[in-house]
């Protein structure tokens, strides 16, 4: 019933404990309370995927989670996901490929990309489409998204890597 | 934009949830995939939300021999993994993969679905034309109501502001089909089609899941396809007149023939 509520989750492995209010969304009080910047803000209802994060190992919309309801849970952004060298692969065929466009929507790109790349399966184009229509946003084509995403994949894949 | 202040309570037994949703102003919260964009556009301004999914034994999956039970705070994504639905409500397997985004699919629930009833939504057609059995509950006990009974206009269901839809029954067996045109996959559908047996079921055709019930009855190709346009007065969108839209279904109607027809 209260208008301010204490959390406490462990976010990219370090824990940490804050007074939030139940509107605050949990992009929002990532961004705003703990200064990771790196997951975006777009269009705030779900539709463009730029905010996306790791929730208890799942990919979700950083807008449609309140900070409250990640209480207890294991939160991993762009910055951990980087940092601990998990993307690495991605980073750098995403480099390679020019697979940035306008840039925004890269770190859930990303994000959304190495759920599909954890999921150790062999996708088609389709379907890495299909995983990352989530996170279309103003720009079009996504082909050299695509190329980067198919060519982790499939080094990974070819290699028996991961 | 970014919500309106409201209070919050996660309650952790049935009855607490119930005593909650008692209170003036307050409105269930489960995956919130569809609650917190209205929220964000503020386009609903709750005084409580009561984060239902404390809950336990709310995401249980259950199979009996003629029914599935599936709690209503089963996730897109659990639903979609579960080789129990796969086999015994191939409908709801089919419409899962046409339901958003992985990210989205994660955290929106069955329950969620059914009690918001958007018209674009997969899940009230499916369980319409399955004929499945919506399980409520309110401080009064536990109540049963059939799929075509629970909804009742745009966004308007049979559950009252104090109730908690608990659960599904899907029943299983028998042949079924979903098809959905979409302009990206994972957007809302432009028609869509959940044919289960000969019930011709369509969403985005009305306020509510529409059953086809004259096309439903033939028993050629040519004349269901024909009977549809008394079945069906589906409303215009930004892109798509009325009479597209009918087209549309018209073409559905024929992918589902033809794949009911050839299927065991």
């Amino acid at each position: 019933m209260e208008h301010a509520l204490d959390i406490t989750l462990t976010v990219n492995g370090v824990q940490v404990s804050r007074r939030v209010a139940p509107r605050t969304h949990l992009v929002d009080f990532l961004r705003d309370e703990l200064g990771l910047t790196g997951s975006h803000i777009g269009c705030e209802h779900g539709v463009c995927g730029a905010c996306t994060l790791r929730v208890n190992g799942a990919i979700v919309r950083g807008c449609l989670m309140l900070a409250v309801q990640a209480d207890g849970c294991k939160v991993d952004t762009i910055e951990g996901l980087s940092d601990s060298g998990e993307l690495k692969d991605l980073q750098k065929a995403f480099h390679e490929k020019n697979a940035l466009q306008c840039g925004f929507c890269t770190p859930g790109m990303l994000m959304a990309a190495q759920d599909l790349v954890l999921k150790n399966q062999k996708p088609t184009r389709d379907e890495i489409r299909e995983h990352i229509s989530g996170n279309y946003c103003r720009c079009t084509g996504y082909q050299a998204i695509v190329d980067a995403i198919e060519d982790v994949i499939q080094t990974k894949v070819t290699h028996g890597k991961g | 934009m970014k919500a309106p202040s409201f209070a919050y309570a996660k309650p952790r037994s049935l009855p607490e949830a119930l005593q909650l949703l008692e209170r003036p102003g307050s409105k269930v919260l489960a995956g919130g995939q569809s609650l917190i964009p209205t929220l964000n556009m503020r386009l609903s301004s709750p005084e409580l939300l009561v984060d239902i999914t404390g809950l336990p034994g709310f995401s249980d999956i259950d199979s009996s021999e003629k029914t599935v039970r599936i709690g209503a705070l089963t996730t897109h994504a659990q639903i979609e993994a579960s080789a129990e639905i796969a086999q015994q409500v191939p409908l709801l397997a089919a419409a899962v993969k046409h339901v958003a985004h992985p990210a989205i699919r994660n955290r929106g629930t069955l329950g969620g679905s059914l009690a918001l009833a958007d018209p674009a939504a997969e899940y009230p057609a499916v369980a319409l034309a399955l004929q499945a059995t919506i399980v409520i509950a309110s401080g009064k006990g536990e109540r049963r109501v059939k799929a075509e009974d629970f909804f009742k206009g745009l966004f308007e269901t049979d559950l009252k502001a104090n109730e908690i839809l608990v659960a599904v029954e899907f029943p299983t067996g028998g042949r079924s089909a979903f098809f959905e045109l979409a302009r990206r996959q994972g957007d809302y559908a432009i028609i869509g089609l959940a044919a289960h047996e000969s019930r011709f079921v369509f969403f985005n055709a009305g306020p509510t899941p529409v059953l086809a019930k004259n096309a439903s009855k033939e028993k050629s190709l040519d004349k269901a396809k024909e009977a549809l346009k008394k079945d069906l007065d589906p409303p215009a969108d930004l892109y798509n007149s009325s009479a597209t839209k009918l087209h549309l279904a018209g073409v559905l109607l024929e992918r589902a023939w033809n794949t009911l027809s050839t299927s065991r």
